[in-house]
């Protein structure tokens, strides 16, 4: 949309002379043309700097025929370029000669080896003998530049990806140049590690071994290596990977260049989670999130013992009929489903059991009604637009790739950031306009936004309302980013300030901004009281979400609760409040890991994980992309389509679907939501429900680029790429979804007064939380987030306390002891705490001293 | 016979022990040449400097007056002057700037008159302590004198100058890795294009940079005018110009003569100048400017000091530091250690010139110490050639900037005036002259 229409250039390369954008790079250009220039600092998603010269050729010049970077140089209209004389290939031989002068012969024993840029360009271009007698340099090897990287000096040839990356995709310039000559080296300022939450990205572009991943490092051979394209579902971006496993053991999940979503990247968190999902056999208590639940079972004589399958089915089909039966039962969870399970488990709920009292939500994010009914934007059109509008926690944390594409639209393309800043945030150093807002605050804020008028006692001016309001405009052109940045504020807060902007600037679109995994997917595949699959909506049905099911259940309303997924005691508020609710159900839980909710297990079935089954899944931009199978779950774990089934069969009745095809197949035909063609195009960047029509083509495959991924012809894949058969999906969903009429929401909401004597509290989330996918990968435990009160230096002073002075902090339901740290990023009478954080116990004390009963939560802090 | 007949432009204050002061300063004529270009019309400063035809004394040798005409017309733009200078055997501006400050600072000022620039910066070598010292205490003068700051000597123009020490490395001479290293940054040259910092400069602004001697120029030019200026030297070269003479002279040291007016052999041999070679040995070589010049043989040394007159010939004035090495210098050992300096100061970015630096030193260390084979001669050629392609002058390059073809300059030179010299090394397992 951005894109002028504009004119191309003529450029002739080896006397071919083909069309060419203005602008664009030699490189690409010539690229595009059939005509591969070598290459290894140049990357397509960074900016080039021209540096390794590999990719010198020859361009006539006003002097003459000159040798020039491909990579750095734009075409223009009538340049003359020769690729393959003698006079560039000594050239180009002579950088590869030098590159390798100083490079380590321990190719058998480098990671990188069999995959390595380098030496795949050394076996194609260079001599079969070193002319090179001299001692090589020497340094000691490898280093820890961090947590989860190390770096072998020796090994590396100085193309600045890796510092290019951190500094300019990521904003963490942690690693830099350092040294001069051939003894330059990268390295890490002497006290800050290289702790970026981007720094796997850093290893999968080195174009030889010289990064090495911790968990990855030594583990395999590449050409052991089987290779499957899917999407990441740790959060809810749906980032392309290439999931790579050694037999039945996963290794190595590398981030492939999807254009409408991840570019490439990945945050550590997708990338190293792997770990939980095999690998991992430290514990076998399913109690414990670390390990992983492989067998049926029930409860007998208060433990859990495995059992059949069929024992199983049997004794969960009875809870569940029971509780049916006196109409006390429902469903919590989802988030982890394929979409094809989601369907199969909302088929089993609604159509057998006869309940609404669903939902994939643990209150912890926004109503799914709302989101429904909102216009909605992709992830390309929020990177693209005019001004972006943040009403979320601190995205890095939150959906770290969709903070690196808004990072990007900044930085590189000087859009608009404005940021409702809720507490701290990584894109508060690039936002346009930052508004501080307190807890309990948002929704006039919003409310500010289309009038202008500066409510009482916010912490920022009208020079800064008004700045915020000048850029948005009537909010054409603005896409509104929407999460829940705090979760120990009610929903209702974002809710109502979502719906007051929606109806302030009917112009503007919205992208969700929830967090969890496939929660989109699930919730379109009706996972919540009045949605339906398809994107569908009941406005005339009832059902009870996740906090109503939890209060029923402790009013002896329900008896009866189908978790799906075991981590509902690590996500919501009010755990104190909902061990209560278990402790009075029948459970039956649905799980691959293991986790707290298990203590209150009647019977535990075991489920297929990410990367161990296939279906497709849903991203915030409501993008469906197929998910596949690497490996085979472990014992007799099941896909939750086939668990769905059996239950049913128990029931004494059929959902009708044998298999994840077919149950794909059916959501496709009786909602015309795209289930089935995705899936049949395994190795593509899928299609935006409401708009299947837009498919962006992939760039060929550079191994250069992305060294580790393999074509998918390679890997006897993508027979169906990119030929789904659109004629396949309806080209509109059969069903019928919200509008925000439908949502009978009141505008008034009461936010009880601060009380000047507490500090509201900001719980917002963190990417290395006590979830799954950090305890159950030992390299990602160690980074667990530790709880710690971020306050003002207005809070601090008054309290009298420093950084890392213990303090007292009484909630609603007791008190506990824990550190401050000072951030000015935090607004005043305000402390940000890290949700599902722990104390330097281990002990996860916040979520118990609140109750969650107010629209916000405070805490009164006492120091000494 | 050097012809002597020229005034001292840059170094007429030398004789006077205290010429670095403000009151000698004065004394002699300074900041004339400020108050005279006030009254003038910055185009009219301008245009004086152009007719000039004063050429760049930092080493490409580009027309001043030209430089100043490419900056781009900007509400925002720069003076940048690179006081740099860290090659061995190049000793010019370390001079000036200990001994002439005033000249300096007030070169500068008129510059930055003419050019309407924003801000000037003084871009010091940080090994210069001396001159840093002097440089910081003239502009701390001229700002009480009221030549610098607000309403220059009550004229509408003001400017503010900052001194800047570099912090160690040869590369910041290059005028771009000078600027990211202003900017804070590691001192990378930048790649070209945009291949002016006239357009794309200091913070992303036009920015003129200059070198300490072209600037210390200015008073004169303004006070005399640049009519009289281009009326000394030949040809392109005008005027006078320094020459850092060093080697196996009699009088090494800083002379300021008329250009092409006086040859090679004139500079070295007068009594007045470099008063012949140590012992009366034959000239085996010299470096015409600087060491990343290729050499010149004995059969030169009539042509005569001008810019086009050495390029013709295959070399270039550069610098303006002449290096004679007679028949008792090892070229070998010179050649390697010119090396092992550009291979310490390669900034490291592009591969031909960290790699192969390294490697020319090491096989170049090999050759002067033992272990030299017959077949590095041409090893070392082809290296030379893979970072100079064709090795010809003015070289083809395989880098961002001029550092790596400045590498095989001596290396080649001395393969192709003194291959035998080599072959010796090789028989003789070592250098024959330890």
């Amino acid at each position: 949309m951005t894109d002028v229409i504009r004119s191309t250039v003529t450029i002739t390369v080896n006397g071919r002379s083909f069309e060419a954008n203005p602008g664009e790079l030699l490189i690409e250009a010539a690229e595009r043309a059939g005509t591969y220039v070598p290459r290894f600092c140049y990357h397509p998603r960074m900016e080039p700097v021209g540096i390794c010269r590999m990719c010198l050729v020859e361009v006539d010049s006003p002097r003459g025929a000159t040798l020039q970077p491909a990579c750095f140089l734009k075409v223009n209209d009538g340049m003359n370029v020769i690729t393959d004389s003698e006079k560039v290939k000594k050239a180009q031989d002579g950088v590869l000669e030098f590159l390798l002068a100083n490079h380590p012969l321990d190719c058998p024993v480098c990671d990188k080896g069999g995959e390595c840029p380098l030496q795949d360009q050394t076996l194609a271009h260079g001599s079969g003998e070193t002319r090179f007698i001299e001692e090589k340099r020497h340094f000691v090897k490898p280093v820890e530049i961090g947590a989860l990287v190390l770096l072998d000096r020796e090994r590396c040839i100085q193309c600045a990806r890796c510092t290019r990356f951190a500094a300019d995709v990521a904003g963490d310039a942690q690693i830099a140049f350092a040294g001069r000559g051939d003894l330059i080296e990268v390295a890490t300022s002497p006290t800050q590690p290289f702790d970026s939450i981007f720094s796997g990205n850093t290893v999968q572009i080195c174009p030889v071994g010289a990064l090495t991943a911790k968990p990855y490092r030594f583990n395999a051979r590449p050409w052991d290596l089987e290779q499957i394209e899917s999407t990441c579902t740790t959060c809810a971006v749906g980032c392309r990977v290439a999931v790579q496993s050694s037999g039945n053991r996963l290794t190595r999940v590398l981030g492939v260049d999807s254009e409408p979503v991840n570019h490439g990247w990945l945050c550590d968190k997708g990338r190293f989670t792997l770990e939980s999902i095999d690998g991992n056999e430290t514990s076998n208590d399913p109690l414990d999130a670390a390990s992983r639940i492989t067998e049926p079972m029930v409860r007998r004589n208060g433990t859990l013992v495995e059992v059949s399958w069929g024992e199983a089915l049997a004794e969960a089909a009875e809870v569940l009929r029971k509780a049916s039966e006196v109409n006390g039962l429902g469903a919590i969870g989802g988030a982890a489903l394929t979409n094809e399970g989601a369907f199969a488990w909302e088929r089993l709920l609604r159509g057998v059991l006869r309940t609404d009292n669903v939902d994939a939500q643990y209150g912890d994010g926004l109503d799914a009604g709302l989101l429904q009914a909102l216009p909605r934007a992709t992830i390309d059109e929020a990177s693209n637009a005019r001004v972006v509008v943040t009403l979320t926690g601190d995205l890095r944390e939150e959906l770290p790739i969709l903070f690196l594409r808004l990072r990007e639209s900044a930085v590189r393309y000087q859009r608009s950031i404005v940021e409702l800043a809720f507490g701290a945030s990584a894109l508060r150093s690039v936002a346009t306009v930052s508004l501080p807002v307190r807890p309990g605050e948002a929704h006039f804020v919003a409310q500010a936004l289309g009038d202008g008028a500066l409510p009482l006692d916010v912490a920022f001016s009208q020079g800064e309302l008004d700045s915020a309001r000048e850029l948005i405009g009537d909010g054409n052109g603005v896409v509104f980013v929407v999460g829940r940045p705090n979760i120990a504020e009610s929903a209702e807060v974002i809710e109502l300030a979502v719906r007051r902007l929606a109806t302030q600037f009917p112009r503007a679109t919205f992208l969700p901004a929830l967090r969890r995994s496939n929660v989109m997917g699930a919730l379109d595949m009706g996972l919540a009281p009045r949605l339906r699959p398809g994107r569908g909506f009941d406005a005339a049905s009832t059902g009870r979400d996740t906090l109503a099911q939890l209060a029923a259940l402790r009013a002896g309303e329900q008896s009866a609760l189908l978790l799906l997924g075991g981590c509902l005691l690590g996500n919501v508020l009010d755990v104190v409040g909902a061990r209560e609710a278990l402790d009075k159900a029948d459970v039956v839980v649905v799980t691959g890991h293991g986790g707290a909710s298990l203590a209150y297990a009647n019977v535990v079935l075991p489920a297929a994980v990410q990367h161990e089954r296939l279906g497709t899944v849903t991203n915030i931009e409501g993008r469906v992309t197929a998910v596949a199978p690497k490996i085979v779950a472990p014992g007799s774990a099941w896909p939750d389509v086939a668990i769905a089934s059996e239950l049913a069969e128990e029931l004494g009745q059929s959902i009708g679907l044998a298999s994840v095809e077919q149950a794909a197949k059916t959501i496709e035909e009786t909602t015309g939501y795209p289930a089935l063609s995705v899936l049949n195009d395994s190795t593509s960047d899928g299609v935006v429900v409401g708009d299947i029509a837009e498919r962006s083509a992939r760039r060929p495959l550079d191994p250069m680029a992305f060294p580790g991924i393999r074509s998918t012809e390679a890997v006897g894949l993508g027979a169906n790429a990119g030929t789904t058969l659109l004629s396949n999906v309806a080209t509109q969903t059969s069903t019928t979804s919200a509008t925000l009429g439908d949502l009978a929401a009141s505008d008034k909401l009461e936010v009880p007064l601060a009380d000047s004597y507490s500090l509201r509290v900001n719980l917002s989330r963190r990417l290395y939380d006590n979830g799954i996918a950090v305890q159950g990968s030992p390299s990602l435990a160690t980074l667990k987030a530790v709880s710690v009160l971020h306050l003002n230096h207005f809070d601090l002073d008054r309290l009298g306390v420093t950084t890392g002075d213990v303090v007292g902090v009484s909630g609603p339901r007791g008190s506990i002891r824990l550190p401050v740290a000072l951030n000015d990023e935090v607004p005043r009478g305000v402390t940000e705490i890290a949700f599902a954080s722990l104390d330097a116990e281990g002990n996860d004390v916040v979520r118990p001293i609140l109750d969650g009963g107010d629209v916000i939560s405070q805490v009164r802090l006492e120091s000494a | 016979v050097a012809t002597l007949t020229a005034p001292r432009i840059v170094l007429s204050r030398l004789e006077h022990a205290d010429s670095h002061t403000i009151s000698r300063y004065l004394a002699t004529g300074g900041y004339d040449g400020l108050r005279k270009a006030l009254t003038m019309f910055p185009e009219a400063v301008a245009s004086e400097v152009d007719q000039a035809s004063l050429l760049g004394r930092g080493g490409a040798g580009f027309p001043a007056g030209r430089k100043w005409s490419m900056l781009r017309k900007a509400p925002i733009s720069y003076l940048v002057v690179n006081g740099d200078e860290s090659e061995p055997a190049t000793f010019k501006d370390h001079l000036l700037l200990e001994r002439d400050p005033h000249q300096l600072v007030e070169g500068v000022i008129i510059a930055a008159y003419a050019l309407q620039v924003s801000a000037i910066y003084i871009f010091v070598r940080g090994e210069f302590a001396l001159g840093l010292e002097r440089v910081q205490q003239a502009v701390n003068d001229a700002y009480e004198l009221g030549a610098l700051g607000p309403k220059i000597f009550g004229s509408d123009f003001s400017v503010d100058v900052v001194v800047h020490p570099g912090a160690g490395a040869y590369i910041c001479g290059e005028e771009t890795a000078l600027i990211e290293a202003l900017e804070g940054k590691r001192g990378f040259p930048r790649i070209k294009p945009p291949f002016f910092p006239a357009v794309t400069g200091l913070y992303g602004e036009p920015t003129v940079v200059n070198n300490v001697e072209t600037m210390s120029n200015l008073p004169w030019i303004i006070n005399n005018g640049g009519a009289a200026f281009a009326a000394l030297g030949g040809g392109r070269s005008t005027g006078t110009r320094l020459f850092a003479l060093a080697g196996r002279v009699n009088n090494p040291g800083v002379f300021e003569i008329e250009m092409v007016k006086n040859t090679f052999r004139d500079l070295i041999y007068d009594p007045q100048l470099g008063g012949g070679v140590i012992d009366d040995n034959k000239i085996k070589a010299i470096i015409p400017g600087g060491v990343s010049a290729p050499w010149f043989g004995p059969e030169l040394l009539d042509l005569p000091l001008g810019q086009d007159e050495v390029a013709e010939k295959g070399s270039m004035l550069g610098s303006g530091s002449i290096v004679v090495m007679d028949e008792t210098t090892c070229v070998v050992r010179a050649a390697w250690r010119i090396t092992k300096f550009f291979a310490r100061e390669s900034c490291g970015q592009c591969t031909p010139c960290r790699e192969g630096s390294g490697w020319i030193e090491r096989a170049m260390y090999r050759m002067e110490h033992g272990g030299g084979r017959l077949e590095d001669i041409d090893l070392l050629v082809d290296l030379c050639d893979n970072i100079a392609p064709g090795l010809t002058w003015p070289p083809q390059q395989t880098t961002i900037c001029v550092l790596g073809p400045s590498i095989p300059s001596s290396v080649h030179s001395a393969i192709q005036m003194f291959r035998d010299d080599f072959v010796e090394h090789v028989e003789n397992g070592g250098c024959p002259h330890d």
